[in-house]
C-alpha cells in the first residue's frame, strides 16, 4: 500500500512538472506583451517600459522565466498579480475558504442524495424506481449555472429563504449562504451517480450469489446490505471520484452565478482582464487539486476492492 | 478546421447510423423515449435552420419602451430587459447554441479519430507518446482547460469552442483507440497490409468505416455535454458575446431581470438547453446502450 502511494505520489510529481510547463508555455505563447498589459494602454517612455521589463524579467529566454517560475512556485512565491500588484499566494489564500466549503458540502451532497436515492431505487423498483429513473434524466441535462438561478429566483427572491449573495462567514451562517451554491453544483452530478447506482444496484441484485444467498434463507435485508450495496459500490466509487475531481473545476461557474469570492472567480477576472501571472498560479493549484483528489480516489477504491492490484501497473 | 465548423448539420448525430441499420432495426433500438427524443433534436434543428423565416423581429434590436412585456399577441414569449422580441432571440439563440456544441462535436471527433487511428496504425513509440499526450491533458479538469485556452486566445464563440474540443479530445481519442485497436488486429486488416496496401489506405477505408458506430455515438453523447459546457463558457462571459443570441448568454443576461423579478428570459433559454440536452443525451444513450454520464 505504501509503495503504491508513493509511487503514485511521484507519478503526480511528474505530470504536475508537465503541466506547470504547459501553463506557463501556453501563456507566454498568448498574443500580447505582458507589459502592454502593465502599463494598460498608457503611453510610457521607451526607458520607463524598458524598467519594467528588466523589472519582471522580460527580457529574459523563456526557459530561464520558467526556470525562475518554478522555482518560486515550490518555495511558496507565486508572484504578484499584473493588475493590482497583490501577492497571488495571499490573494489566492484568502479565496480558498469559499471554495473549500462549497465543493466539500456540494460533494457531500453528491454522495448522500445520489448514492442513497440509486440504491434505494435499485432495491425498491417500482414507482420509487421509474421517479428516480426520470429525475435523474432531467437532472443531469439541466446546466449548473441554470439551476442556480432557479433557485436563487424560488428560495432567494420569492421566498427570501436564502441570501442571493455572499459567502457568510462562521459555520452555520456559511452553510445558510452556500446551501443554494452547492444543491446547484451538486445537481447534475448528483443525477448522473444515481443514474450509475441504480444500475450497479439492479445489475447486482438479479447475480447468482444473490438468488443462493435468498435461497438458503438469509434475511433480505442481510442480503441487501452485504451481498448487494457493498458489490455495487465499486462501480459507485468510481463515477463518485470522478464527479467530486470535476468539481473544482465546475465551482467556477457557481461562484460567478451566486458572486462567490472563490478561487474560481478570482481565475475568470484574471483571465477577463489578462491577468496571467494570476491564471497561471490558480490553474497550476486547480490542477494540483484535482491530481490530489484522484488520487484520494484511486487509493479508496483499492482499500474497498482488495482484488484491485497495487502492485500493478494503473491504467 | 474551417470546413469542419462550416458543416456540422450533415453530421446530425443519428443520420448516417440511421442509413446503416436499415428498416425498424433503428427505431426499435431507440425506443418510444428515443424516437420521441430524435423528433425533439429534428424540431430543434429545423427551428435553427429556419429561425430567419420564422422569427417575427430582428433579435439583435429592440425598443427600450417596449422592455419587459409580457408575453401577447405583440410579442409571443414577451420582451427582454432591451425590448428585443424573446422568440426571435431563441429561435437565433438556436443557432448559436447548435452550432456551437455540433463544432465542438465535429472537431473533437476529428482530432480524437486522428489520434487513435495513428496510434492503432503505428502503436509501439507512437501509441507511447500519444498516450502521454493524453494523459498530460487528463490531469486537468475539462472546464479548465478550456478556460486557459480561451486565456490564450481571448474571448469569443470562436475561441470557445476551440476550447472545449480541445478539452474533448482526449476523451474521443482513448475511447476510439480502444475499439481501433480491437479492428487492428483483425486478420482482414492484417492481410491488407500483407498486400501492400499503404496505412492511410487501410486506415481510412477499412478502419474507419468499422469504427463509425462509435463515433457517432460518441459525438451524440458529447453534445449534449458540449451544449452545457459551451453555455457554461458563454455565462461566464467568455465564449459568445453579446449582442449575439444564444440560450447560454440569455440565461446569463437575464439573472439581473431575474433578481427584479422578471425571470422570463432566464427561464425560457434555459428550459431550451435542458430540453435540447436531454434529446441528444438520450439519443447518444440509445445508440450506444449505455447509461447517461458515460462519457464516450
Amino acid at each position: 500500500m505504501q509503495r503504491f502511494v508513493i509511487r503514485r505520489l511521484g507519478a503526480l510529481a511528474v505530470t504536475l512538472l508537465f503541466s506547470s510547463f504547459v501553463i506557463y508555455g501556453a501563456m507566454y505563447l498568448a498574443p500580447g506583451t505582458p507589459e502592454s498589459f502593465l502599463v494598460q494602454g498608457r503611453t510610457v517612455s521607451p526607458e520607463v517600459l524598458a524598467s519594467i521589463r528588466a523589472q519582471y524579467g522580460l527580457d529574459d529566454p523563456f526557459l530561464l522565466r520558467y526556470w525562475h517560475w518554478l522555482t518560486g512556485v515550490l518555495t511558496g512565491d507565486l508572484g504578484e498579480s499584473l493588475t493590482t500588484r497583490q501577492d497571488v499566494a495571499s490573494l489566492l489564500a484568502s479565496r480558498i475558504p469559499t471554495t473549500v466549503w462549497l465543493t466539500a458540502y456540494a460533494a457531500l451532497l453528491i454522495v448522500v442524495f445520489g448514492v442513497v436515492a440509486g440504491v434505494v431505487a435499485g432495491l425498491r423498483g417500482g414507482l420509487l424506481d421509474t421517479a428516480v429513473l426520470l429525475g435523474s434524466s432531467v437532472g443531469f441535462a439541466v446546466p449548473t449555472f441554470f439551476a442556480a438561478l432557479l433557485l436563487m429566483s424560488v428560495f432567494s427572491v420569492t421566498l427570501g429563504w436564502f441570501p442571493v449573495f455572499g459567502a457568510g462567514s462562521g459555520f452555520s451562517d456559511r452553510i445558510l449562504h452556500l446551501t443554494l451554491p452547492a444543491v446547484a453544483l451538486a445537481l447534475p452530478a448528483a443525477a448522473v451517480v444515481a443514474r450509475i447506482t441504480r444500475t450497479a444496484v439492479v445489475e447486482e441484485r438479479d447475480t447468482e450469489h444473490v438468488s443462493v444467498a435468498l435461497a438458503r434463507g438469509v434475511p433480505w435485508r442481510t442480503v441487501a446490505r452485504r451481498h448487494i450495496v457493498r458489490n455495487a459500490m465499486l462501480p459507485v466509487t468510481t463515477i463518485v471520484g470522478v464527479n467530486i475531481a470535476a468539481l473544482v473545476a465546475g465551482a467556477t461557474v457557481v461562484e460567478h452565478a451566486f458572486t462567490l469570492d472563490g478561487v474560481g472567480a478570482l481565475l475568470i477576472n484574471a483571465v477577463q482582464q489578462k491577468d496571467f501571472a494570476v491564471v497561471q498560479a490558480v490553474a497550476l493549484v486547480l490542477v494540483a487539486v484535482f491530481g490530489v483528489v484522484n488520487l484520494v480516489i484511486d487509493v479508496l477504491y483499492a482499500v474497498i476492492d482488495p482484488r484491485v492490484q497495487l502492485g500493478g501497473e494503473s491504467a | 478546421m474551417k470546413t469542419a465548423v462550416s458543416a456540422p448539420p450533415a453530421r446530425r448525430p443519428g443520420g448516417p447510423a440511421g442509413r446503416r441499420r436499415p428498416g425498424g432495426g433503428l427505431s426499435g433500438r431507440l425506443g418510444p423515449l428515443g424516437v420521441a427524443a430524435v423528433a425533439v433534436a429534428a424540431l430543434l434543428v429545423l427551428a435553427a435552420l429556419l429561425a430567419p423565416v420564422l422569427a417575427p423581429y430582428e433579435p439583435d434590436i429592440g425598443s427600450i419602451v417596449q422592455r419587459y412585456l409580457p408575453p401577447g399577441p405583440e410579442h409571443l414569449l414577451g420582451t427582454d430587459q432591451s425590448g428585443r422580441d424573446l422568440l426571435s432571440r431563441l429561435l437565433y439563440g438556436a443557432r448559436t447554441s447548435l452550432l456551437g456544441a455540433a463544432a465542438v462535436v465535429v472537431i473533437a471527433g476529428v482530432g480524437g479519430t486522428l489520434l487513435a487511428l495513428v496510434a492503432t496504425w503505428f502503436g509501439g513509440r507512437v501509441d507511447a507518446f500519444i498516450g502521454r499526450v493524453l494523459d498530460l491533458l487528463f490531469a486537468f479538469p475539462n472546464l479548465l482547460l478550456a478556460i486557459i485556452v480561451v486565456a490564450v486566445f481571448g474571448t469569443g464563440m470562436a475561441q470557445a469552442t476551440v476550447a472545449l474540443a480541445m478539452a474533448y479530445v482526449p476523451y474521443t481519442a482513448r475511447v476510439l483507440r480502444s475499439v481501433a485497436l480491437r479492428e487492428r488486429r483483425l486478420p482482414y486488416v492484417q492481410a491488407a497490409e500483407l498486400q501492400g496496401l499503404s496505412g492511410v489506405t487501410v486506415s481510412g477505408r477499412h478502419l474507419l468505416p468499422n469504427i463509425a458506430p462509435q463515433i457517432l455515438t460518441g459525438a451524440a453523447i458529447n453534445f449534449g455535454y458540449a451544449m452545457i459546457d459551451l453555455a457554461a463558457l458563454s455565462f461566464l462571459g467568455l465564449g459568445v458575446q453579446p449582442p449575439t443570441a444564444d440560450w447560454g448568454l440569455m440565461v446569463s443576461q437575464g439573472q439581473d431581470s431575474l433578481l427584479q423579478g422578471y425571470p422570463q428570459q432566464s427561464l425560457l433559454a434555459g428550459t431550451c438547453i435542458v430540453v435540447a440536452v436531454a434529446a441528444f443525451s438520450v439519443i447518444g444513450e440509445r445508440l450506444g446502450g449505455r447509461a447517461a454520464g458515460g462519457r464516450a
